[in-house]
């Protein structure tokens, strides 16, 4: 066991993780009437990118030992500004790239406040949490902002070779972010900088960049993750995103990622995120009570990081 | 009449994956005896103590305690049964107050239900009292400095009826008054029929404090003499097993130009005015008591803490450098004192420690290049023959010596001129030193110049040029090769 190499080891990790969604697919597939039909799936897939969307830029964040509980909040901000632009006649991809742009400098704040004023990510976001839902209360006046121009809209409901659109969204999202964790110095430093942050800095890496960037990458994919959002729900909705940060965080930890830092994958959290979703979809086309889906994820995510703890205790 | 021992240890033997840390260990320690515990880093001295204090399970042999034969589950029981230690960091809570600490999980109750304060107080001071301590015990840990804290650690485990105290390099962080204020502690804790097992890398504090002394070399029990019957030299060669003179023996080389001047360097209350120069193909040794300022000055050369004067030559230009990135586009490596919180990352590969701080150089418009990147790490592991069974391992399963290993390698990848090695050899064992040795022999036939700092005298007096001696953050002494006498630089060191 001792001898088992980095590379294996995740792979063994989410070689489980992808063999319990793809059971559990076929699972639903002959339970259920419903749950292979074109129709849910693109639902699933919709709900699903949504929520993949955040969890990755969660796991820029826990791989770097942080936390980044303000991304529903951002996801909500996103989601209020590019209604309100849309719905005063801005035009359409001006309004994309002003919401982005806010949920970016959101996220570049929080991680700003955390490297210079110190205060712990766990504290930061989570004035950060608060302060973003205000902004979003504010500027809406806690109303919903109706009237979205068409061409908006409809993207979310598009289907292109079978596939609706979010899912390429994700896809191009998962495949960014991949090759950044895994290929670039700037992923490198990252893990360096979550597993040790005293060893990275004394090896010349720039923490503050560090910081900076892995919160403003969750700033940026929450504020994509908003937009999405209200294409898909057709109106700006205030209260979008609320409790979106449990997902997130949930799929990069079901995914394998390690709240202390220095672990964790895209693959992982995008199966994560699969789970999570099935769990949720499937249980309701199997007609489980709701509140029983919920214990389930709880237990999900308890058991998963139960056994992550296992393995290790086991090996060292 | 022969008394009962109060720990009797036999046969203990415990194998750690790759390594058997414990062979067939004995140990006997009768009630009022100090029993010194001497040995290499590595000799198994931290786990037969973690095995008294049930952090680690044996594999085999017995313990007793007082005639019974026990088994010591986990660190609680142990206390229970009155074994205590007494570890560098400090079992405190630090924002509580002493009394506090004392007390902690049995607090005394009046009869209202509340806490009984003034028990807990005129108890806790009768306690501190009796060893002579002198502090008032409602003051917080975080007010008392580190040597008093101590010495509350010490009072507090006598305050909990331990009949076994373990002393873990009790003076590492004491001045000398205040290691004398120690003795007499421990030397009160005899008298009271407590058992004291010492253990400490300076062998002069054995002979004026301990009742005999046992030796450990790589795992096994080489011998248990009484103090008056022996002498230092005797449990050196005990503890190496060979001579000493032997594993220091490392070539020198004809120095070249001036690579590091550094005039004046001052911190605020921790560095004052040091200035010296390091040439090409040298070994410069730093040596200091703790808190002399060793580690602080290289790390305000290296730009790791800010500095408030003076000025850095490297290469004959003035350097300002104020990130450790600066340092090491300059050539500067560090292997940082605490490996494990300093210098590794180690939940992370070889091959990404490797690599850590040399990314810039193998890499395309910031994608790293993968083959390079591995070349590199195979080549290292080669080089400096890292024992693993490939360069994707996890750095925390490797060996201590092959950690630092890493981190050498880390630094030969970003083509370093100055190597700083700070106590590069602790917590490893014999055969990995000696390769430790031979790679500033390698570093330095290649013209490099090497900064080695060590609290441990024959290793610094064996491979240095030119020792710089420091006190109290000053630079007291830089001494010649052929003037090095473990007297003078101890003299020297503290300030005489």
């Amino acid at each position: 066991m001792k001898l088992l190499s980095n590379k294996h080891r995740f792979r063994i990790a989410e070689g489980n993780l992808l063999v319990i969604v793809v059971v559990l697919m076929v699972i639903l597939s002959f339970a259920t009437k419903n749950f292979f039909t074109a129709n849910n799936m693109r639902n699933l897939v919709r709900q699903t990118s949504v929520n993949g969307i955040i969890a990755l830029g969660m796991t820029f964040v826990i791989i770097s030992g942080g936390i980044d509980l303000s991304v529903g909040s951002v996801v909500g901000v996103s989601s209020i500004v590019v209604s309100k632009l849309l719905v005063s006649g801005v035009g359409i991809l001006p309004a994309l790239l002003i919401a982005v742009l806010v949920s970016t400098t959101l996220g570049l704040l929080n991680g700003w406040i955390i490297h210079y004023g110190k205060v712990p990510p766990f504290i930061a976001t989570l004035g950060m949490m608060q302060a973003a839902r205000g902004i979003v209360m504010l500027l809406s006046n806690a109303r919903m902002i109706a009237g979205l121009p068409k061409s908006f809209t409809a993207f979310a409901q598009k289907v292109i070779i079978g596939f609706p659109s979010l899912f390429f969204v994700w896809l191009v999202v998962i495949l960014i972010t991949f090759i950044l964790t895994t290929k670039t110095v700037f992923g490198r430093n990252i893990f360096a900088y979550g597993s040790n942050v005293e060893a990275a800095r004394l090896s010349g890496i720039n923490t503050a960049k560090v910081t900076l960037s892995v919160y403003a990458m969750s700033g940026l994919l929450s504020g994509i993750a908003g937009i999405l959002m209200t294409s898909r729900l057709g109106n700006g909705i205030p209260t979008a995103g609320q409790g979106y940060e449990m997902d997130a965080i949930a799929s990069a930890v079901v995914g394998g990622a390690s709240l202390s830092g220095g672990s964790g994958t895209i693959l992982g959290t995008v199966l994560g995120a699969l789970l999570i979703s099935l769990i949720q979809n499937g249980g309701n086309l199997l007609g489980i009570n709701a509140f029983i889906l919920q214990i389930i994820v709880g237990v999900l995510i308890v058991g998963s990081v139960w056994i992550d703890q296992k393995r290790k205790n086991v090996k060292s | 009449m022969e008394a009962r021992p109060f720990l009797e240890m036999r046969g203990i033997s415990k194998q750690f994956p790759g390594v058997k840390a414990l062979d067939k260990v004995d140990l006997t320690v009768y009630p009022g005896e100090v029993h010194a515990l001497v040995g290499e880093n590595g000799a198994g001295k931290s786990t037969i103590i973690k095995i008294i204090m049930g952090v680690y399970q044996k594999d085999e042999g017995s313990i007793s305690l007082d005639g019974t034969e026990v088994d010591i589950p986990n660190v609680i029981e142990a206390g229970k049964m009155g074994l205590a230690a007494v570890y560098q960091d400090l079992t405190l809570a630090h924002h509580l107050s002493i009394g506090e600490n004392f007390f902690m999980g049995q607090f005394p109750r009046k009869k209202n239900g509340l806490i009984d304060w003034d028990y807990v107080y005129t108890k806790t001071e009768e306690t501190l009292k009796a060893l002579n301590v002198d502090v008032n015990p409602r003051l917080k840990i975080t007010e008392l400095s580190p040597a008093m804290q101590e010495m509350v650690a010490i009072a507090k485990t006598v305050h909990k009826k331990a009949k076994l105290i373990i002393f873990d390099e009790p003076t590492a962080l004491l001045s000398n008054e205040e290691v004398v204020i120690l003795f007499e502690i421990i030397r009160k804790l005899k008298e009271s029929g407590i058992s004291v097992i010492y253990i400490s890398h300076r062998l002069e504090e054995i002979f004026s404090v301990c009742d005999n002394v046992s030796v450990l070399k790589d795992g096994k029990h080489v011998k248990t003499l009484p103090v008056s019957k022996t002498n230092q030299d005797e449990l050196i060669s005990l503890m190496v097993g060979r001579d000493l003179t032997d594993m220091y023996n490392i070539d020198h080389f004809p120095k070249g130009e001036e690579l590091l001047k550094v005039e004046n360097l001052s911190r605020t209350k921790v560095l004052k005015d040091i200035s010296f120069s390091v040439k090409q193909g040298e070994i410069f040794g730093l040596f200091g008591l703790v808190g002399s300022g060793r580690t602080e000055v290289v790390r305000a050369i290296y730009g790791a803490d800010p500095i408030d004067g003076g000025q850095v030559y490297f290469k004959g230009n003035p350097v300002k450098i104020k990130h450790p990135s600066q340092a090491i586009s300059l050539g500067i490596g560090l292997l940082p004192e605490d490996r494990k919180h300093q210098g590794l990352a180690l939940a992370q590969t070889i091959n990404h420690n490797i690599n850590l701080a040399s990314y810039k150089a193998i890499s395309r418009f910031s994608f790293v290049q993968g083959k390079k990147e591995r070349a590199r790490s195979e080549d290292s592991v080669k080089r400096l023959r890292i024992k693993t069974p490939s360069i994707h391992q996890y750095v925390r399963n490797l060996s201590g010596g092959n950690q630092q290993k890493v981190i050498i390698a880390k630094w030969l990848c970003c083509e370093s001129n100055l190597f700083i090695f700070d106590e590069p050899t602790v917590g490893i064992d014999v055969g990995a030193k000696q390769e430790i040795y031979k790679l500033i022999e390698e570093l330095t036939r290649e013209g490099h110049a090497v900064i080695l700092i060590s609290s441990y005298l024959p290793e610094v007096m064996g491979l240095s040029d030119r020792i710089g001696v420091l006190h109290e953050g000053s630079m007291a002494h830089v001494v010649d090769r052929e003037d090095f006498k473990e007297e003078t630089l101890l003299r020297y060191a503290s300030g005489l």
